[in-house]
């Protein structure tokens, strides 16, 4: 792994957010690695709990009140946008280069606003745009997911709950960032309105070239739209790799554990599941964090385990080591 | 591609036994009201639904959110009053229950909830919680109570019990929150269990946990089991029948192998469609859904329900009448005009 910034779209390097809570520190996102390169989609997997969504704040640097620790390097287009102050991030970098559609967006909308108007709004803060070109960006934005021209003029309330999340995205879009973070962009929704929206994600990723983060926890519908695939357990990203090389054959005991407890349709398997629950995010156990619930689990697993590299994969394990 | 579905698990349909549970062309609607005065028409969210459930049997009805399958729930539950149409549990029509002998019902049936944090008092200890229903149905012995509570939490496999009791429902993770919550179900030795998508809130890796302990319980006291979910992924591992929803109709009912190496109506085939099992190669196509969305149940559409998103309607008839069942193959009813017989003889 030899970091060349400038070629990449993201890069990021032991990205660490803490929380202070009554209990002791949370320590959600506890070194995270990853790459990400132009007009691709990453997908981080994850179970509740480990810090998925946390990492979504940490890359928007949308912070709570309780941050213990946040340090590390997010190169995004070969700027280290750790180092910028609040202000250069939320000029620069915030909604301009990244956008977020945060979890359950759909119910984050302003119901006294026309969609429109708050489709429009990013474009004119962030872009300076005046009101009539915003309104002209946000009419585009909805050709582009798929809602009627006429609904611009609707209210939250007026509209199903996949056409409010695709207004979310109309809104993530507009200032035509270079990367979208999604947190769990479909779970709210029916079978069919799910199917849509990737369809969506999928046509945004071909005809503006947009790269996606997305977050979510659930696995078959993550490969619509995976180019890489990241598995976070406890705060960290146990695995990452091609998503043709990751779903026919993971590497991580906890990767290939979580793949096998998925219930496939088309073909005859046996889900398992995982016995035991993830550490707590305060109380976490020296060495590897899977190694209690692991069939593999040897000696050597109470130390840090080390990221080996396969290829363009990589898996922090000591089976591979 | 359906086709290579091989059925192993599921038992034997009992269709020569009495039913346990038998609906007859039921109407749940909700009267709408302006300002809380004038009417102004109905929800109609079950609209014309019938189907047998023998003892031991189960099925599952599978639709999107406001299908009305939540509205079918709860009437089965006797928390809805049915419009028209019966519900006729053990030979005894549930509008006639009364008193003592409605809650003898509901002893009867268990319902295990979507969200088990949601359905679990916050501020009840488990034995309390467990304790409730066992109060409730004239329980009075401490120690009878607390045996029966052991024994049915050995059951869903939460032990120690001793440890588990003094808890809150905060302090436990997902899964045992809806163990906790199945073990509620059971304590009165159910002979209906109504799930209303019981894993649709737990992780991945503890779904199929759930699932299997569920299927444990029904096959171990012969329940009956109505299992309410979106997600046909996992229905083929636990339920015998499925029968698909859509506004307030079912529009397909057969047995699951059947449903899922030939399904017939087009809204099937587009939920089947729409479901994706983890592949790489997703990502390189797009998913054919059918444009729109469901209907008002307010004022549905004239004739069948689904022809304005329907690619194969046929004009002047999917959108004049409603379409009967149909039954193409045996045992496998088919709402849907494609399937009349003068189409089969062509």
């Amino acid at each position: 792994m030899n970091p060349t910034p400038t070629k990449q779209l993201l890069h990021v390097e032991d990205l660490v957010l803490h929380f202070r809570t009554g209990h002791g520190t949370v320590q959600a996102v506890d070194g995270v690695d990853f790459d990400l390169d132009a007009h691709r989609a990453v997908v981080i997997l994850g179970e509740s709990g480990c810090g998925k969504s946390s990492l979504a704040k940490a890359m928007l640097r949308l912070l709570p009140r309780n941050v213990e620790s946040y340090s590390g390097k997010v190169f995004m287009q070969g700027v280290d946008v750790m180092a910028l102050t609040e202000e250069e991030f939320r000029h620069n970098v915030r909604w301009a280069a990244m956008s977020l559609v945060p979890q359950a967006a759909m119910n984050a909308l302003n119901p006294v606003l026309r969609v429109g108007e708050q489709v429009a709004e990013p474009a004119m803060v962030h872009l300076g745009a005046k009101k009539a070109e915003a309104l002209d960006l946000a009419k585009r934005m909805f050709q582009h997911v798929g809602v009627p021209e006429d609904f611009l003029n609707r209210y939250p309330f007026e509209l199903s709950g996949g056409m409010r999340q695709r207004v979310a995205l109309a809104m993530a879009l507009v200032t035509s960032p270079a990367l979208i973070v999604l947190d769990e962009p479909t779970s709210a929704l029916d079978l069919l309105t799910q199917a849509n929206i990737m369809n969506v994600l999928k046509r945004i990723k071909h005809e503006l070239g947009t790269s996606f983060i997305l977050i979510t926890h659930d696995i078959a519908t993550s490969s619509e739209l995976a180019d890489e695939v990241a598995i976070m357990y406890a705060g960290q990203i146990v695995e990452v790799g091609g998503a043709k090389d990751f779903f026919p054959a993971p590497l991580h005991p906890y990767s290939q554990m979580l793949m096998a407890s998925v219930p496939h349709l088309r073909s005859e398997s046996d889900p398992m599941f995982i016995t035991g629950q993830p550490p707590s995010l305060i109380d976490l156990p020296k060495g590897c964090r899977f190694a209690a619930r692991c069939p593999f689990r040897m000696e050597k697993c109470s130390e840090e385990p080390p990221v080996v590299t396969q290829g363009n994969r990589k898996v922090k394990c000591w089976l591979h080591a | 591609m359906v086709a290579e579905i091989k059925q192993t698990r599921i038992k034997e349909m009992k269709i020569e036994l009495a039913p346990l549970l038998s609906i007859r062309d039921l109407h749940v609607w909700y009267e709408l009201r302006r300002l809380g005065f004038g009417h102004a028409g109905y929800v109609k969210a079950v609209d014309g639904v019938s189907f047998d459930l023998a003892p031991g049997e189960t099925v599952a009805v599978v639709g999107e959110s406001g299908c009305g399958k939540s509205s079918l729930m709860k009437t089965i539950l006797g928390l809805n009053v049915p419009t028209s149409g019966e519900v006729v549990f053990d030979g005894r029509n549930l509008s006639e229950l009364k008193g003592s002998d409605l809650r003898d019902y509901r002893f009867q049936v268990g319902y295990v909830q979507q969200d088990p944090y949601g359905a679990l008092p916050p501020f009840m200890s488990i034995q309390k919680i467990l304790e409730e229903p066992l109060i409730i149905s004239g329980m009075k012995d401490k120690d009878a109570r607390l045996e029966r509570i052991r024994k049915v939490m050995s059951e869903v496999k939460l032990y120690p019990a001793d440890d588990f009791l003094p808890k809150f429902p905060h302090m436990l993770s997902g899964g045992q929150q809806q163990r906790v919550v199945i073990a509620r179900a059971m304590l009165r030795a159910p002979k209906l269990i109504v799930a209303d998508e019981p894993v649709s809130m737990l992780d991945a890796s503890v779904r199929v946990e759930i699932l299997k302990l569920m299927h444990a319980l029904q096959a171990e006291h012969n329940l009956s089991v109505i299992y309410i979910t979106h997600d046909l992924s996992t229905v083929k591992y636990f339920s015998a029948r499925i029968f698909v929803m859509y506004a307030g109709n079912l529009v397909e009912k057969a047995e699951t192998r059947r449903l899922l190496e030939n399904p017939l109506h087009p809204y099937t085939l587009a939920l089947l469609a729409a479901t994706s099992d983890p592949d790489a190669r997703n990502a390189e196509s797009f998913k054919e859904v059918p444009p729109g969305e469901p209907p008002s149940l307010v004022n549905p559409p004239r004739g069948c329900r689904f022809h304005p998103r329907c690619a194969r309607a046929i004009a002047g008839l999917c959108d004049q009448q409603e379409p009967p069942d149909f039954e193409p193959e045996p045992r496998h009813f088919v709402a849907c005009w494609l399937y009349r017989p003068e189409e089969q003889e062509q």
